[in-house]
This record gives C-alpha cells, sequence and structure tokens, in this order.
C-alpha cells in the first residue's frame, strides 16, 4: 500500500508506526515524513512510551540462564561512542564524489564476492524483499558507524534498497539521507536511512542506471543535493 | 571487578525516581559499566521477556530476542535520548521491533495458530500474576484498557502484543481497508490521556 507523504492523514499512521504495526514499504514512507514533521516525531515518542506501559501487564520472568549469557556477551563487545557531528565542507563537497565514488569502485568487486549475515531475510515480497530475491539482484556492502549497510541492486526490476544493522543515530538534528549517482555523476535523493538494529528501505530513483549510492549526513527533511561528504559509499559494478 | 550484583546497586541520586535512575544506568552502561548494565537488565528483564514472548510465543525465540536487544542497548546506550523518552520506554521499543521482525520475517505456523484462539482474549490473563511487584502498573494498564472501545482495544493489542500489521489487523477485525490505523491511534492517546503517559517530557 502506497502513501503520498504530502497528504494530509499521513499523520494517522503514528500509532501504527509507534507499535511497528506498518509495513516496510509504509514504514520507510512515513520516516520520510517524520524527518520534516516535528509533531508526528513528539507524538511517536508519547505513543511509544505508551505501548511500552502496556508491557507492565505483560511481565514474565526470563530464565536465570539468559542474564548470564548477556552479561558474558557483552564483555567481548564495545560501546558505540556517543555520535560527534563531523565538519562538513559543503563546497568542496560535490567534487570530492567523484574521486570518492572512483575509490570506492576498487572495493566493489570484493563486496559483491562478500556474503553478508545470514539474516532472517523477510519472506514476504515487500519491495525490499522483491530487489534481493530478483535473479539478477547484486548486493553491497559497507560499514556506517559501527554499523553495516547493505545495498541491493536489481537491474532488471530497475529497483535498489538498502538494508542496515546496527547504524547509531544520525548527529542531533541530523538525518542520514541517501543518494543514487546517475552516469552524468550527479547525485539524487534515494531516500533516508533510519538508525537502529535493523531498518530497510526501498529506494527511489533510477537504480538500473546508477553508478553508486552513498550517504551523508544532512538537515532534518533532507537535502536537495549533498552538502558533506558521504559517510559511507558503494560503487556499483556493472 | 566483574562480580555483577542481581539487584540494581550503586544507582547515584538515592530516591530518585526509577526512571531517572534506569537513564543515569544507561549512560554508565554507555561508558562500559557493567554492573550499571546489569542493573538496566534486571530492571527491565521481565517486561522485556514477557512483551517478546507475548509477540514471538516461543520461549526460545524470545529469549534470543531479549538477548539481541539487550545486546543492543549495551551497543547503543550512548544514542538513547532522554528528552524523547524514558529508558524504559527506549528499550522496550528495541525489544518489540526486534521480535515483530522475528516474527514477520518468519510468519511462525506456530504463532499464526495460536493467534485463532487468542484472538477474543483479553490482555492480561494468568501470565501476570507472576509479576507480583508489577501488580499496581499491572492493575492501572488494564483499568486504561478498559476505557477503550472494545475495537480499539483489539486492535492496540493485536498490532503490540500479536505484532501484526494494521492492514492485517483490519482484516482480522472486517474493519474496512485503512481504518486499523486509525482505531490503533485513536486507543493508543486515549490509553496515553488515561494513564497520564508523556506528560513527563
Amino acid at each position: 500500500m502506497s502513501i503520498d507523504p504530502t497528504r494530509a492523514d499521513i499523520h494517522a499512521l503514528s500509532g501504527a508506526y509507534a507499535v511497528d504495526a506498518l509495513d516496510d514499504i509504509e514504514r520507510a514512507e512515513f520516516e520520510r515524513h517524520l524527518t520534516g514533521c516535528p509533531t508526528c516525531r513528539d507524538e511517536v515518542d508519547d505513543l511509544r512510551e505508551t505501548a511500552a506501559a502496556l508491557a507492565e501487564a505483560t511481565s514474565v520472568e526470563p530464565p536465570a540462564a539468559l542474564r548470564e549469557r548477556l552479561l558474558a556477551e557483552i564483555r567481548t563487545v564495545r560501546p558505540l561512542p556517543p555520535v560527534v557531528e563531523p565538519a562538513a565542507h559543503p563546497i568542496r563537497a560535490r567534487r570530492r564524489w567523484i574521486a570518492l565514488v572512483a575509490a570506492a569502485a576498487v572495493i566493489a568487486l570484493g563486496a559483491v564476492a562478500w556474503h553478508p549475515w545470514t539474516s532472517p531475510s523477510p519472506t514476504q515480497l515487500t519491495a525490499v524483499a522483491q530487489v534481493q530475491q530478483a535473479p539478477d539482484a547484486q548486493h553491497f556492502t559497507t560499514h556506517l558507524d559501527g554499523g553495516t549497510v547493505t545495498v541491493y541492486r536489481s537491474v532488471s526490476l530497475d529497483r535498489a534498497a538498502l538494508v542496515s544493522r546496527d547504524v547509531g543515530a544520525a548527529p542531533d538534528g541530523k538525518v542520514y539521507q541517501v543518494w543514487l549517482q546517475n552516469p552524468a555523476g550527479a547525485m539524487v535523493p534515494a531516500g533516508f536511512l533510519q538508525p537502529g538494529s535493523s531498518a530497510s528501505v526501498a529506494l527511489s530513483g533510477e537504480a538500473a542506471s546508477a553508478t553508486a549510492a552513498g550517504i551523508t549526513v544532512e538537515p532534518a527533511g533532507g537535502s536537495p543535493r549533498p552538502t558533506s561528504d558521504p559517510v559511507a559509499l558503494v560503487a556499483f559494478a556493472s | 571487578m566483574n562480580d555483577l550484583r542481581p539487584v540494581p546497586g550503586g544507582a547515584p541520586e538515592e530516591g530518585a525516581p526509577p526512571g531517572a535512575d534506569l537513564a543515569a544506568l544507561l549512560q554508565r552502561s554507555a561508558r562500559g559499566d557493567e554492573q550499571a548494565f546489569a542493573a538496566v537488565y534486571d530492571a527491565l528483564s521481565a517486561k522485556a521477556y514477557g512483551l517478546a514472548l507475548r509477540v514471538v510465543r516461543d520461549p526460545a525465540q524470545a529469549e534470543e530476542v531479549v538477548q539481541e536487544s539487550f545486546l543492543e542497548v549495551w551497543r547503543m546506550a550512548s544514542r538513547y535520548e532522554a528528552d524523547r523518552g524514558s529508558a524504559a520506554a527506549w528499550i522496550l521499543t528495541i525489544v518489540h521491533r526486534r521480535a515483530v521482525d522475528r516474527v514477520r520475517s518468519a510468519e511462525s505456523a506456530t504463532r499464526r495458530d495460536a493467534a485463532y484462539h487468542d484472538r477474543n482474549q483479553p490482555v492480561s490473563h494468568d501470565e501476570t500474576a507472576e509479576a507480583a511487584t508489577a501488580s499496581l502498573e499491572a492493575h492501572r494498564v488494564r483499568s486504561a484498557l478498559a476505557t477503550l472501545t472494545p475495537v480499539q482495544r483489539e486492535a492496540v493489542e493485536l498490532a503490540y502484543l500479536r505484532g501484526y500489521t494494521h492492514s492485517e489487523v483490519a482484516r482480522m477485525l472486517d474493519l474496512p481497508v485503512g481504518t486499523a490505523k486509525t482505531r490503533i491511534r485513536d486507543g493508543l492517546i486515549r490509553l496515553r490521556d488515561t494513564m497520564g503517559v508523556g506528560s513527563l517530557r
């Protein structure tokens, strides 16, 4: 089900979003809406608080062994640092993209051969899953803020999708914006990456002809073109 | 140095509200304090496990969801923003999302079968008896749920406690397409207002 993000009643999705009751596509579109709607952000925060209170009535003590396993596991894992806002150089940024993409192209072939995590991948044929399961699907993985980002592309479907895991929040008031680079070298807005344990978003734009995908930190609401160097970048192998 | 205590200990600001304690413990966790993290776990593990169990139903999978979620809490503790909500809500949101991701990807037959006879049961039955310490809070939740219309209550429960999408909820409750999301939102807003949640900010 597709939503026009400009429609007034998109606000009505706040409740379903707060309790994770949107499908992948709706979630991606509502998150796009959220980046520019402080009213909805506040409402979602409130309704999540409310939903969490429902868990009061469902408490069940977990087995003690779970605690032991968890506490043993965290000893081997380093907590992520706080987000420190990167210095942005808007004027130089665009020119540097080209060099960065060229550099990324070198590792692209390795990225294709590398198998990402064996996650419980969605069996529902969402837009994201359609790209992932396309016979000609390619995937390219890179790292971002302690997590991983994998861009999937299907040339035959002319669609791309992005799946991220364990990406920390963007700096306050900022968002992670995703771009596809067209053959002319221009960066075209393709969507937003949602931080968190796992997130997926279907990217908009012409994926088949795109030469690369990048992620930049942009002001809330996003930018028409990148205003800073990419924090993650993958070049598509043709 | 790793002698972890089973109950929250050494929390700063004796007598501060539990929410403030949790936020402070989370902050210490972000600095690598394993004792503080253990205290966070002890404070929320029953709610987290109970919630995961409701959604995924299988105890082994619920344990995995809780373990993955709290590992994420440990890693991401520095990203918690106190001005956006309580530490408990932040953590339970992570747990819920992971539980829902799991059932959506697996579409467990067990859960689907069990959902049929669960449909019309109220949210709070015998399981709550295991959480004696939470009984006051649980009573407050039950009272608040009782103020909802039957459709609102079922929509909220199917979405939050069973992990169904609003479109699935609409089908299950024979609602016109697109109206379940409104019932979910209306129900949550009424719960929020009844329980006074969110006025803390």
